[in-house]
């Protein structure tokens, strides 16, 4: 009844979403017309693609249980700065964690260094591995996230009961730890596994070639080189079905369990002694090392970088910065919109829901060649890349930033809806005096993660984009295809220090201005 | 006054009948056990729940139609009565613009509302620095800013102690006397209803029982209450 204006809005803009994922995957399969058949190598990057997301999430996940454990209960200096920097690769932009991991694992790297030192063949981070390698570096750290967030939502009581019972850490990890791993970590694996399945600069840089093409890729390829189509057409379908297929098992399996509620204090969990605290330690020590090294690389050898860069450099950066800048607006907006619709449960709202995550189902290129295809009869492509990049990254984006607002404005309005339907507080005055103060923390968290997204996008700008269109991780993609190095760490470097700036601004914003 | 029609509830399997009227400026406690529907009552009343059957009217008028916002009442919840991200004067402000476009005069209303509260001087401070008893005084404060002519109580009291119930709900006499509102107030306290109301509404057994005078019910319980009562 109240909500008349409020609901139209969600609908008008559930409606865009859908439009926006589902017209271009419209465009695809109309453009593929029929089933013209796998080109060579096609069936393979199928099986490439699924094999190295399968990989890369089960490994993530079971290195992040360790390191996870080992992070909630031990206390040790610098642990909360771990914490956080555990959250930096996540908006990372994935051209940067490539080039750290270059600098470390690459040809010329502190390894291969190290390797023939000792007279050890060279390792190769190119193929296979390479991609599998950059995966779990990119990915690891949202696992142990997720799973540290497990841990800490045991309500503290229950760790108290076990104690009193005279628990050891065998029943400890039975009773109390194994219920909520069997909780969580099937939706991180799905959610880790759907990543990869997309992934698309990882390989574009480290992949390549038989074997190491994920479909993701080869729609690039047969889009700029082969300039078929047709074939991207029907790789495009195949990707959609895989991701439907997994974003259907994270339906089934991502959904967040329910733990009896705690008292709101951050959980001490009591630390086992002996050899496992040594243990933990090390697992710290080598996830940190193996975390950190590669980023550190990126700034030590980017600094010198910085006094080469070509002029391309800065201009791409301007570029980089208006098209995050406006992705993030929509996507905020938007996600705001579904999150307040969804939340106050009116009619509609279970298809709100799923709409709001529809665009887990597609991906960057399959949404990229599709509106492509729309617009190509209208615009020069070239002209076309930076909007339709805002648009992919908007949509692409849009079911993190849902997610993160979605149970804070349904506890929102369970708190405080009916004191504000109460007082009458409605429309302008409902947003400006009970959701922006009280959305403000998710508001402003999701918006640095949008700006750190579209910053680090690389995607379906490089299918479209000439020089005078690149954005900055693609002017760094083509730095590092030429070999200028340096030039590519350096530009590598203000790209990530620019990012992480973008985001903090927008974090500490919404910090500043969240409700007591 | 209020008219509640043959008003049939209904939630989850859970039913509650009421068919009465209260006259304006009445004190009225509803009492009776827990999960009976004291609360739902109120909520069909300000307007959060729409009952199955039945019209809920006031002054003749039919308030169906009528947003919880618009409709000539003030509610005072259990808790979360007060935005703790608004200050306290913006909280009262509330009650009488929401978009808080507040005019020198409302101001100065605001200021005389909290004086006559007994907050004087904590119009800056977020809830949060507010005692249990100082925040009750707040909203009361608020509610006697929108001068509606009905009060409904939810229990916004009960986690004060004895003493401290007394002093507000002495306050909200005194409030509601002056406005001459209508009050309903929910308790599960016998000697609230004693000292507070003139008549008692008991909600049991799926039914919101007509308003009767209190000492005569307390003093002759019928058996749904005796059984609350117990002994």
């Amino acid at each position: 009844m109240a909500r008349g204006a409020g609901a139209m809005i969600g609908i008008g803009v559930a409606a865009c979403v859908a439009a926006l994922t589902l017209l271009p995957l419209g465009a695809v399969f109309l453009r593929a017309g029929g089933w013209p058949g796998f080109g060579p190598g096609d069936w393979e990057a199928v099986v490439f693609t699924v094999q190295q997301a399968l990989l890369s999430a089960a490994l993530s996940c079971g290195l992040a249980v360790p390191v996870a454990r080992a992070l909630v209960r031990r206390r040790f200096w610098g642990r909360g700065l771990l914490i956080a920097l555990m959250g930096a690769p996540f908006i990372l932009p994935v051209i940067v964690a490539v080039l750290g991991l270059v600098a470390v694992f690459g040809r010329s790297g502190v390894l291969n260094d190290l390797l023939a030192a000792l007279g050890l063949p060279a390792f190769s981070l190119y193929g296979a591995h390479g991609v599998v390698l950059a995966h779990v570096f990119l990915n690891l750290p949202l696992a142990v996230r997720m799973l540290v967030q497990g841990w800490q939502a045991i309500p503290a009581e229950r760790f108290r009961l076990a104690q009193s019972l005279g628990f050891g850490p065998r029943e400890m990890f039975w009773h109390i730890e194994r219920p909520m791993l069997m909780a969580i970590v099937p939706g991180a694996l799905v959610v880790i596994f759907v990543i990869c399945l997309t992934s698309f600069a990882v390989a574009l840089t480290l992949g390549g070639g038989p074997g190491a093409t994920t479909v993701e890729l080869a729609i690039y390829q047969a889009v700029k080189f082969d300039f078929d189509l047709g074939r991207a057409g029907v790789l495009a379908a195949v990707q959609f079905g895989l991701c439907l297929l997994a974003a259907g098992l994270g339906w089934r399996w991502a959904t967040p369990s329910a733990f009896g509620a705690g008292m709101g204090r951050l959980a001490m969990i009591p630390g086992p002694g002996g050899w496992r605290c040594w243990g933990d330690m090390l697992v710290i020590g080598l996830a940190a090392a193996f975390l950190l090294v590669p980023l550190g690389a990126v700034v030590m050898r980017g600094m010198p970088g910085l006094l080469l860069l070509p002029e391309t450099v800065w201009a791409a950066l301007g570029r980089s910065v208006s098209v995050a800048l406006m992705s993030t607006l929509v996507t905020v907006a938007a996600a705001l919109a579904l999150a307040l619709t969804v939340a106050a449960r009116g009619r509609g709202a279970a298809v709100m829901d799923l709409v709001a995550v529809l665009p887990l189902a597609t991906s960057g290129l399959v949404l990229g060649v599709g509106l492509f295809l729309l617009v190509q009869p209208l615009m020069i492509p070239s002209r076309a890349a930076l909007p339709v990049t805002i648009l992919v990254n908007a949509v692409l984006t849009l079911p993190f930033v849902y997610r993160l607002l979605l149970p804070q404005a349904v506890a929102m309005l369970a708190d405080y809806g009916r004191l504000a339907e109460s007082l009458g507080l409605r429309g302008w005055a409902r947003l400006r005096w009970l959701v922006l103060p009280r959305l403000a923390r998710p508001l402003g968290f999701g918006a640095g993660i949008s700006m750190a997204f579209s910053m680090g996008d690389l995607g379906v700008i490089a299918l479209f984009a000439g020089d005078r269109e690149a954005t900055l991780p693609l002017v760094v993609q083509r730095l590092m295809g030429a070999y200028r190095m340096d030039q590519a760490m350096g530009a590598a470097l203000v790209l990530v220090l620019v990012s992480f700036a973008l985001f903090w601004a927008f974090d500490a914003l919404g910090r500043r201005h969240a409700a007591s | 006054m209020l008219h509640l029609d043959r008003v049939v509830i209904e939630q989850d399997g859970f039913r509650l009948t009421a068919d009465w009227q209260v006259p304006a400026g009445a004190r009225v406690a509803i009492i009776g056990p827990s999960g009976a529907g004291k609360s739902t009552l109120l909520s069909v009343i300000a307007g959060f729940l729409v009952p199955v059957q039945g019209r809920v009217l006031w002054s003749g008028q039919d308030l169906a139609r009528v947003l919880p916002g618009a409709r000539p009442l003030s509610v005072l919840f259990q808790d979360q009565n007060l935005f703790p991200h608004l200050t306290v004067a913006q909280n009262l402000g509330l009650g009488l613009r929401p978009d808080l476009r507040l005019s020198a005069q409302q101001q100065a209303q605001v200021d005389a509302a909290l004086g006559r509260v007994g907050l004087a001087g904590t119009g800056a401070r977020r809830p949060g620095a507010l005692s249990g008893g100082q925040m009750g005084r707040a909203a009361l404060a608020r509610a006697l800013l929108r001068a509606r002519p009905l009060l409904l109580l939810d229990e916004p009291f009960a986690a004060l102690g004895p003493a401290l119930k007394a002093e507000m709900l002495a306050l909200v006499q005194e409030v509601a006397g002056e406005a001459g509102a209508t009050v309903l107030m929910v308790t599960h306290d016998p000697k609230d209803a004693l000292a507070f109301a003139d008549q008692t509404i008991l909600v049991a057994d799926g039914v919101a029982q007509p308003p009767r005078a209190t000492a005569a019910l307390f003093e002759n319980p019928p058996p749904a209450l005796q059984a609350y009562l117990g002994g």
